[in-house]
């Protein structure tokens, strides 16, 4: 199939499975099936996309030109590629666990959730194929207005709420800060487009680069930097495969994904590094992983630790973006992946827990871990691959990030990254061991007559649909760690 | 009829774009019934419509239309001129005269007392014609004499709101008293350039007011020009007319006028600002930057504050539109081709916002009754169709991508960072931002709230939806593919400023 049409199918099909979604809201069934498909069918179109991108093919596709000198168009290249790999990819898994976890759950307006959904996916898609920084703009802010309804599904005062302040980080940023670095960025370089090398050499005073940083960086809220990251602990709210492929994938994927676009295609990383315009943004970004993380640990509410989690897990991408070396970018991207894989298994484990037993807060799971045995060896594999330890994929993103900050000769770096690795270990590990080595508290008889009380021992798993995906990413942690190489293969060209 | 009769005709389509709707308003005040009265309303906006749009065509294609009304020659006579600038204009009020006349008979059934019918349709053509008149002439007086056609026309439309709520009656005639000491204002501006000039045609004085840039006189005419225009257009802080106005008047009355009648006075002041008096440095030049810069921007953020706390959506849009009218003084006060594209773009962009936004109220008002926060309550349910044009016109008032508004905030900005102008580039995002909270506070009533206990409300009927959505349609399309827009805007602007087009 032509790669350029293909391109634009990678769009339009989540749209137009958001279409026949809505036709057959009445039928469940149906819908969830058109979903399925429709996922599937997506993931085909990217991995055909990403056999072309392996033979050396950067197939382009003009869609409209918006206003002279602003087209919209859409490009593949390796970071693209990743990008879309994983999102498209985990779509399919989620889809699994979100039938799962909505019907367990018996949510309401599901079908507003599936279609908007898929429009989330739809813009994710876009994000990750724009060939220039106006397209990746418009559709970074099609993605914030598709998952605004998602996070106040449930339409609580909570989550009206946590969708306010969501709604107004994340679009006062964009429009306040990145908008004007865009436009910015048009008047002095003449062009939007994505370039290997960056646009902006000689375009711009120098000493003036680092605020025209600072605007990019701060106007990507999607990548969570401190001080504006409150959004994504509001974004929990949502039901729990939102934050599970959203608000650990896609969304805050794309924020840093962004990140990454504009340090290496739009400022270059050579020009980074001859002119020191991101030394400010390592101290930020050192600050926010250092402090999320710690912030993570005071957390009960499991949701709330993961997002933390996240925050911080996110400012590793961009301190190796930062760092404008090519074992940075390379670690950064990487880490894409294998955070995305980790954190969707820490989600759904959460959700699965969720749906079994109601329970959100951490000091609440004491034992459960023997109730709920795959998926709490599910959290265990994904919090390990998190904390970056062999055989699991997040070592590899770790190591390369590593060596990043080793190659700029900045020891303090590797050191954060170390600090951050045995915090990692102290939010995430008790998790776990409360839930196999704490007695569990239905052990206490409450009365004489609590021997009628279920099987105490027995497995008591959620719903088949909400254990078995987190078991699979699990895996995934796993064939990650010994496939990394070829997704370095692929990324190599956008360093060199 | 044949290719040789046509061909008689474009000739004297800038004649015809306004007397047929002059013509037709007595010929609609005879035919009395209200539904006839309707329909031939429709066919004469549809005609004036396709009149602008060949016009525009002509316009782009071989330049400036000059036009002798009765073949009398310039001076002596009244001509007609349209060049980019108010071409584009043209089909901005016919447009949308176009789009809301078939959405009308429904409303204007709900709304009005069925004997008023035949005379809101009257006032309306009239209305037209002298929105279309001011516009296309090149005659300083005769844009005087549509003003009042137009003004006078639309207090009757204000003031028809009176059979929902008495308070249309009190909007009409404070609309009446500003709008008039406007519109005098300007008369006197214009007598006072024929005292130094001695001309009363626009190409004319735009030839010899230059040469008097320190006449005392020309600095009075100038002042009251600006002045008057200001409240036409209703730049805070001169606006007090407006949102009362907007807030009574039927539902077509404030689509129809919210979309038109303040553009055409924004396209008067550019006429005047750079044709006429083209100011280049001096008391004048200083206007824009030390008067209408402030006043735009203090509009944009008071206004837009002000919208956040109403009640009333009618109202909150009507506050939206003096802060909307910020941003197109804003794009005149930078008085660069940059700034003037931006304006003359927000203008076009504005009038298919507020459309879609007034239609889709219209469309509630009909099947709720209610137009205010309470009334919009669960309709996201309810009347899904007219919660979802609403909604897009919302996006489109923010500047999310892919809307029209979009475009007009990034030429906006554009044009502030083009000089170098940081803290107003600032200030428009601020005022974007604020709209958010507006826009928002409707969205979070109309689909996170549960309707009020035992209201049940239809979708409204497909002759409004239609219509709605033509413009939000048209709020998309022109979002994403502005080629079109931007080029005629830039066209223009150049004109304005005296490059070549």
């Amino acid at each position: 199939m032509n790669p350029s049409f293909l391109l634009a199918v990678t769009l339009l099909l989540p749209l137009l499975g958001a279409v026949f979604m809505a036709l057959t809201g009445g039928r469940p069934n149906v819908r969830e099936a058109v979903t399925l498909v429709t996922a599937g069918l997506l993931a085909a179109a990217v991995y055909a996309l990403l056999q072309d991108v392996l033979a050396g093919g950067q197939p382009t596709a003009t869609l409209v030109e918006v206003a002279p000198g602003l087209p919209l168009v859409l490009q593949v290249e390796p970071l693209g590629m990743l990008f879309a790999c994983v999102a498209s990819g985990l779509w399919i898994i989620n889809s699994l666990y979100s039938i799962g976890y909505m019907r367990g759950n018996g949510e309401q307006n599901q079908t507003r959730f599936y279609i908007c959904f898929a429009i989330a996916i739809s813009s994710s898609m876009g994000i990750a194929f724009a060939g220039n920084m106006f397209t990746l703009f418009i559709f970074y802010e099609t993605l914030t207005l598709s998952t605004y309804p998602l996070v106040a599904h449930k339409g609580t005062d909570e989550a009206k709420r946590g969708a306010r302040v969501y709604l107004g980080l994340l679009m006062g940023t964009s429009i306040g800060f990145q908008m004007v670095a865009i436009i910015w960025t048009w008047i002095a370089a003449g062009t939007l487009d994505f370039t290997v090398g960056g646009i902006l050499r000689d375009k711009i005073d120098p000493t003036l680069l680092p605020i025209l940083l600072a605007l990019y960086m701060f106007g990507i809220g999607k990548a969570a930097l401190m001080p504006f990251h409150r959004w994504l602990p509001s974004a929990m709210v949502a039901p729990t495969p939102v934050s599970a492929l959203l608000h650990a994938v896609a969304v805050v994927k794309a924020g840093v994904f962004t990140v990454l676009k504009v340090i290496v295609y739009i400022f270059g990383i050579d020009l980074l590094a001859d002119t020191g315009a991101s030394q400010w943004l390592i101290g930020v970004a050192a600050f926010t992983m250092l402090a999320a993380s710690l912030v993570a640990m005071t957390k009960d509410n499991l949701k709330a630790r993961l997002a933390y989690s996240t925050i911080s897990q996110l400012s590793y991408i961009v301190l190796g973006a930062a760092l404008a070396t090519s074992f940075g970018i390379l670690g950064g991207a990487l880490h894409i992946a294998t955070h995305a894989l980790g954190k969707i298994t820490l989600f759904m484990c959460a959700g699965a827990i969720y749906v079994a037993t109601h329970k959100t807060e951490i000091s609440q799971m004491d034992g459960l871990g023997r109730k709920m045995p795959f998926t709490y060896a599910a959290f265990l594999v994904g919090s390990l691959s998190i904390i970056g330890l062999p055989p699991l994929a997040g070592v590899w993103s770790k190591w390369y990030l590593a060596m990043g900050a080793v190659e700029t000769g900045m020891w303090i770096v590797v050191a954060v990254y170390m600090i951050s690795s045995l915090l990692n270990v102290a939010y995430l590990i008790p998790v776990v061991a409360r839930g196999f080595f704490r007695p569990s508290p239905d052990l206490v008889p409450q009365s004489v007559g609590a021997a009628a009380a279920p099987a105490k021992d027995g497995v008591q798993e959620a719903p088949l649909l909400c254990v078995l995906p987190p078991c699979l990413t699990a895996a995934g942690c796993v064939v990650l760690f010994f496939y990394a190489d070829e997704v370095i293969a692929l990324l190599r060209p956008i360093v060199q | 009829m044949t290719g040789a009769t046509l061909s008689g005709i474009v000739p004297h389509l800038p004649a015809l774009q306004v007397v047929v709707p002059l013509l037709a308003a007595p010929v609609c005040f005879l035919l009395r019934r209200g539904v006839i009265c309707w329909g031939f309303a429709t066919l004469v906006s549809w005609a004036a419509f396709a009149t602008s749009l060949v016009l525009l065509q002509v316009v782009l294609a071989d330049g400036t239309i000059r036009y002798e009304m009765g073949g009398w020659a310039a001076p002596w006579g009244i001509e007609y001129v349209i060049d980019a600038t108010n071409a584009i204009v043209l089909v901005i009020v016919s447009g949308i005269g176009s789009a809301v006349m078939p959405y009308a008979r429904r409303s204007v059934m709900a709304e009005i007392p069925a004997n008023q019918h035949g005379l809101y349709y009257t006032a309306y053509l009239l209305c037209l014609a002298g929105l279309l008149g001011v516009t296309i002439t090149g005659d300083a007086f005769n844009v005087f004499v549509f003003l009042e056609i137009t003004s006078l026309s639309s207090y009757i439309l204000v003031s028809a709101g009176a059979g929902m709520d008495r308070r249309a009656l009190t909007a009409a005639y404070n609309y009446l008293v500003l709008g008039t000491v406007g519109a005098t204002f300007f008369v006197i501006g214009v007598g006072l350039l024929y005292m130094v000039t001695g001309t009363l045609n626009i190409i004319d004085l735009s030839e010899r007011v230059p040469a008097l840039q320190h006449n005392r006189t020309v600095h009075v005419a100038f002042a009251f020009i600006v002045v008057g225009m200001g409240l036409k257009l209703a730049l805070f802080p001169l606006h007090t007319w407006l949102p009362n106005a907007y807030t009574y008047a039927p539902s077509t009355g404030t689509a129809f006028l919210a979309a038109t009648s303040t553009k055409v006075s924004v396209y008067v002041l550019l006429r005047f600002l750079f044709v006429v008096f083209a100011p280049s440095y001096g008391f004048m030049a200083l206007t824009l930057d030390y008067v209408l810069l402030p006043l735009a921007l203090i509009g944009m953020v008071a206004a837009t504050v002000a919208a956040i706390y109403q009640y009333n959506i009618k109202r909150l849009l009507a506050y939206s539109s003096v802060a909307q009218i910020g941003y197109m003084v804003l794009g005149i006060a930078y008085g660069s081709v940059e700034g003037l594209t931006a304006a003359i773009l927000h203008l076009f962009n504005h009038a298919l916002m507020k459309g879609a936004l007034f239609l889709a109220l219209g469309c509630i008002m009909l099947r709720v009754g209610d137009v205010t926060m309470r009334g919009v309550q669960g309709l996201g349910r309810q009347m899904p169709w007219t919660m979802a044009a609403f909604v897009t016109g919302g996006l489109s008032l923010i500047g999310v991508p892919l809307t029209v508004g979009f475009i007009s905030k990034w030429y906006l900005i554009t044009a502030a960072l083009d000089d170098g102008r940081w803290p107003i580039a600032a200030v428009i995002l601020a005022s974007s931002l604020l709209a958010i909270i507006y826009v928002w506070k409707i969205v979070e009533a109309a689909y996170l709230k549960e309707p009020p206990e035992g209201r049940v409300v239809r979708e409204a009927p497909l002759s409004m939806l239609v219509p709605t959505w033509v413009l939000v349609l048209a709020n998309i399309g022109f979002g994403i593919n502005a080629e079109f827009t931007v080029g005629v805007a830039r066209t223009a602007a150049m004109g304005l400023l005296g490059g070549a087009p």
